[in-house]
């Protein structure tokens, strides 16, 4: 018995990294209606930047926030830049942009921050929590993070008109514009507003992982896989997706005899797929209806 | 977060392609059949080994294209039916002392009924939601490739080495150059059975499917059969060019056949243009010679390098190599006019 | 006694029979296969500088810069070495395309210091039916001591068998009755490393009470630790690279959970595995080593790391000096420079590889005090020795004797 809890709390604590990710996902998906593939390299090179600063000497505090400037507006920049002239090629082709992107991120931070492991300190010191030896008073923090991420994005999308407007812009383009809403600038902030909280998520992710270009790789598969699970639609979907892929994992990692530990990943993802089949939208997304 | 439903008038994932322009003039597939057919002559073993995986992953694209370009659907997991076609022949090769030719229809059916079996969970599955699911099934195979319950077949993480076969009836030429025109004779195969099936019933088929899903189940379209069966083929050919896959390289790992083969399929079928099927040998060039370009540009960059040679590609010519076929192809026009 | 003037005639004779004799080898016709020339000897590599492991990419880069140093210095018995590295990124049908444009493109004389398991694997059968060497590659996986199959094919470091054996060795002298935890990596080198030490172990395997695989996609390892931990073993083997090193060791003193911990020699650089991982959390890790860390200061003076650091500053003053891969680079690059001078100017594949086989004491500046490097015809293994080490306030002290990991085949 005791064992289970055990993995449930670990599970808990790894899926708090996943629900991070998840809301940097949905966010995103909620400005352009697909998944960026470099999302995850945008919160690992925000997560450099901070690291950087803070070499240079600003304090933790302070660096965060000017990381969090800087990817706002970085990812407005991207978004400009490089998204824009592609409106109106088909989603393939934007997708085929995303990891163009990725390969373009991940090489420059490698290049400049080389490959080797960096620590990266935590605001929250990295005690045992409430005297448990499972979940450190870092890994607190970081829930503690993400549901005020998730609380302040609940608000944002349902009771701010410019929620309102991203909302409609993604879901409706032609009806948007109809109404006024500048549909352009709409994707520009979710790029802006998913690089942001992408930066968080980086920064809350490397005190654990350790900073180093390839620490998103395997994040954003789960990140991706919570969101999904949770509804690409609901913020809320997502942070709870994180936490049940982050349990579901460890539990199938532990009972399932034999080659359960080997293929704690690939049983993950089956079980999103399995629910993706009975709730296509998933766990708290809204069904989606299409008209012919 | 409200029960309303949402409605959305879903743009499609992949756009329509008119059939007409699905395939080559008929002057320009001979003069690209000579070529292929004349090169190798003059050139080293090395670049004609270079040129039999310029092939075999044409065939993987051209599988990819009849999934996306051709049903709609979008797979981004292709790896794992290559990896399991390669598997399949390498296995049969070095276990069963089966003859290398002989190992292709066997990878290919093991691989039909592969994806054949995947395309039902993935029927209730579209767009973002199917792209991911395929995700899943190509991080998940390299994995399931390690597991030790079938390490004394697959080699585990060692993986098989596999004997490069040699010219039959003692023709005179090298191992590189009869496995080059073998797998030349099967790209072509491959190919005009892809665009007659894209021209059949099935194909109509499958583009109504991928135009208008719902309309198409109205007029009487077995949806569930017709994409699963999308699924199965574009499986089946993409398990030969493993099977090839592995006779050229001669060694199948789990390594192999990671996510990245997937992501670079990918890319090669925007690039070669999504519905065409000629473009997929562009698209493959594009994957197999653009990172050694990269690498020759900048070692420490290449990635970055790769990167924007990407976008420069996908801002030029959004379409793909369609898109600069139909350019070349006014062009043309413009100067027989004057 | 023989008169003076017979002395003079012996004399004479004796010395026209020496000048005649040297002559010989001194008229000796100079011998090349591809690749070499009078003047410049090339040198194919294959590294993953993208991809998964590109944290390695950087051995290439300290190759490439000593070579360089080489060229600066006159070359090698008056040849320049062009040293030609591709990417493969860690992904074996890559690696095949570079070694094939390697050796029939470029016309290398040998490749030297592939990176990777998977990779070898494809090349080798490749490497061998064309008879060109394959040398000193990088990867400790215990195959490549195989000269009756694989003439061709010879490692360098440690085999991980032979490391894992030497744990074992310990394990049975110093705690006989411990229950013993492994974490390893699910590939090649955690696989290689367990079978060592189990097969160390012998008779008593049964002290493994708990084996835990892992992925590198997997962004933390942490939850294996917990489970771990569980089994109530008090010896933990911690088979990975060094992220995931570094992520348990960080662990494991925040579970307040204190084993016996041995970390493997890849993951034991105080720079790129303990200072992030933490110095306090770190006391008291066994590891084992062959060559000096970059990053401790107790070598500071010592003739051979000077040059190493004198090198670094003039070829390649962005180096992460921390970075074990580093200083390997350097190790592995001058023992090449090393067999291509016992060479002279016979620069034949076949005596790259005698030559190569041919290693008496050879002591790179790298080496720990001790380390040797042999090899032989029937020894195609260079480094078989390595020193145990406890890691205490910021560094690795190393204690007991050089051990040999020999495996008697």
């Amino acid at each position: 018995m005791e064992l289970f809890t055990n993995q449930i709390l670990a599970g808990i604590a790894t899926g708090a990294i996943y629900a991070c990710m998840a809301l940097a996902v949905v966010m995103i998906y909620q400005a352009i209606d697909h998944l960026n593939f470099a999302q995850g390299e945008m919160a690992m090179f925000s997560t450099f930047i901070s690291w950087q600063l803070m070499q240079w000497g600003i304090p933790y505090w302070g660096a965060f926030v000017l990381t969090l400037a800087l990817s706002f507006a970085g990812g407005i920049a991207i978004e400009r830049l490089l998204f824009k002239p592609l409106a109106k090629a088909p989603i393939l082709t934007n997708v085929a942009g995303f990891i163009a992107l990725f390969a373009i991120i991940n090489s420059v931070a490698g290049l400049i921050w080389d490959f080797t492991i960096k620590q990266y300190p935590t605001p929250f010191g990295s005690h045992p929590f409430l005297g448990s030896q499972l979940i450190s008073t870092h890994q607190a923090g970081m829930i503690g993070v993400t549901v005020v991420l998730l609380i302040l994005l609940y608000f944002f999308f349902q009771f701010t008109r410019m929620g309102l407007a991203m909302r409609a812009a993604a879901s409706l383009p032609e009806s948007a514009r109809l109404v006024g809403i500048n549909t352009s600038w709409m994707i520009a902030l979710g790029w802006g507003m998913a690089a942001a909280i992408g930066s968080i998520a980086g920064m809350m992710i490397a005190p654990v992982v350790f900073l180093e270009p390839n620490m998103m790789g395997g994040v954003l598969i789960y990140g991706f896989a919570a969101a999904v699970l949770g509804g690409l639609t609901s913020p809320l979907g997502a942070v709870i997706g994180g936490f049940l892929v982050g349990i579901f994992e460890n539990l199938a990692g532990t009972y399932i005899p034999g080659a359960g530990n080997e293929l704690k990943l690939p049983i993950a993802l089956a079980l999103i797929i399995v629910v993706l089949v009975v709730k296509p939208a998933g766990l708290f997304g809204r069904p989606i209806v299409k008209r012919v | 977060m409200s029960a309303i439903q949402e409605s959305v008038t879903e743009a499609p994932v992949v756009e329509a392609v008119p059939k007409k322009a699905m395939t080559l003039g008929y002057g320009t597939s001979l003069v690209m059949l000579a070529l292929l057919i004349a090169v190798p002559l003059f050139v080293k073993n090395f670049i004609i080994f270079q040129l039999t995986m310029l092939l075999i992953y044409a065939i993987a694209v051209l599988a990819l294209n009849i999934l996306t370009g051709g049903s709609g659907q979008f797979s981004l997991g292709q790896s794992a039916f290559y990896a399991v076609g390669a598997y399949t022949s390498a296995i049969l090769m070095e276990h069963g002392g089966i003859n290398y030719a002989l190992t292709l229809p066997v990878a290919g059916i093991v691989c039909f009924g592969f994806g054949f079996l995947f395309g039902q969970p993935a029927l209730r599955l579209s767009g973002v939601y199917l792209a991911l699911a395929t995700f899943a099934l190509a991080t998940a195979m390299p994995q399931l490739l390690k597991l030790g319950a079938f390490e004394y077949w697959t080699g585990g993480v060692q993986g098989l080495v596999v004997t490069k076969p040699d010219a039959p009836f003692g023709l005179p030429m090298g191992q590189d150059m009869w496995l080059y025109y073998f797998t030349l004779a099967i790209s072509i195969a491959i190919y005009i059975f892809s665009v007659n099936l894209l021209k059949s019933r099935s194909g109509r088929a499958f583009m109504a499917i991928r135009d208008n899903e719902i309309a198409a189940s109205a007029m009487g379209i077995d949806v569930a059969l017709y994409k699963t069966l999308a699924f199965g083929v574009s499986a089946g050919i993409t398990g030969v060019a493993g099977g090839l896959g592995a006779i050229a390289v001669q060694f199948v790992a789990p390594d192999s056949y990671t996510i990245t083969l997937a992501i670079s399929l990918f890319l090669g079928m925007v690039v070669g243009g999504v519905g065409w099927l000629p473009g997929s040998i562009v698209g493959s060039a594009f994957i197999i010679f653009v990172p050694n370009i990269a690498e020759g540009i900048s070692k420490g960059l290449s990635g970055a390098v790769f990167g924007v040679l990407l976008f420069l590609v996908i801002f030029l010519v959004p379409h793909g190599a369609r898109q600069g076929a139909i350019v070349a192809q006014h062009l043309i026009g413009k100067l027989r006019k004057n | 006694m023989l008169s003076r003037q017979q002395l003079r005639i012996a004399a004479f004779s004796t010395a026209v029979i020496a000048f005649a004799a040297t002559s010989g080898s001194v008229l000796a016709q100079k011998k090349y296969d591809t690749g070499a020339t009078d003047t410049e000897i090339k040198i194919g590599n294959i590294m993953p500088y993208s991809g998964p492991a590109s944290a390695y990419g950087v051995i290439g880069k300290t190759e490439e810069a000593y070579f360089k140093k080489i060229n600066a210095e006159g070359g090698i018995n008056g040849r320049k070495i062009n040293f030609i590295s591709y990417d493969d990124g860690y992904s074996p049908p890559k690696a095949v395309e570079q070694a094939r444009k390697l050796v029939e493109s470029d016309e290398v004389l040998l490749v030297f210091n592939p990176l990777g398991t998977p990779s070898n694997s494809a090349i080798q059968k490749y490497m061998n039916a064309k008879k060109v060497p394959q040398l000193f590659v990088a990867t400790g996986a215990t195959k490549w001591n195989d000269p009756k199959d694989f003439p061709w094919t010879m490692g360098w470091q440690p085999s991980y068998q032979s490391e894992a054996r030497i744990y074992a060795k310990y394990l049975l002298k110093e705690k006989p009755d411990g229950k013993i935890a492994v974490m390893y990596q699910n590939d090649d080198f955690g696989k290689d490393y367990l079978k060592g030490l189990k097969d160390g172990l012998g008779a008593k395997a049964s002290m493994v009470v708990a084996e835990e695989s892992y992925e590198t996609t997997e962004p933390t390892i942490d939850n294996h630790i917990v489970k771990l931990k569980a089994t109530g073993a008090d010896v933990f083997l911690n088979i990975t690279t060094p992220k995931f090193a570094a992520q348990a060791i960080k662990k494991i003193a925040e579970i307040e959970w204190k084993p016996l911990h041995i970390v493997s020699n890849v993951s034991a650089s105080v720079g790129s595995v303990i200072k992030p991982a933490g110095f306090e959390n770190a006391q008291g890790i066994l590891s084992a080593a062959y060559a000096k860390d970059g990053a401790d200061s107790q070598w500071d003076n010592d003739p051979g790391m000077k040059k190493f650091y004198a090198f670094l500053e003039k070829y390649y003053p962005e180096a992460n000096k921390l970075d074990g891969s580093v200083v390997y680079g350097y190790g592995v690059a001058q023992t090449m420079v090393k067999v291509l001078e016992m060479c002279g100017d016979n620069l034949t594949r076949e005596n790259v590889m005698k030559q190569a086989a041919s290693l008496k004491d050879f002591v790179p500046d790298t080496m720990l005090p001790g380390v040797k490097i042999n090899t032989s015809a029937t020894d195609f293994a260079p480094i078989e020795q390595l020193q145990m080490m406890r890691f205490k306030g910021e560094k690795w002290d190393l204690f007991g004797d050089i051990i040999s990991g020999e495996l008697s085949n």
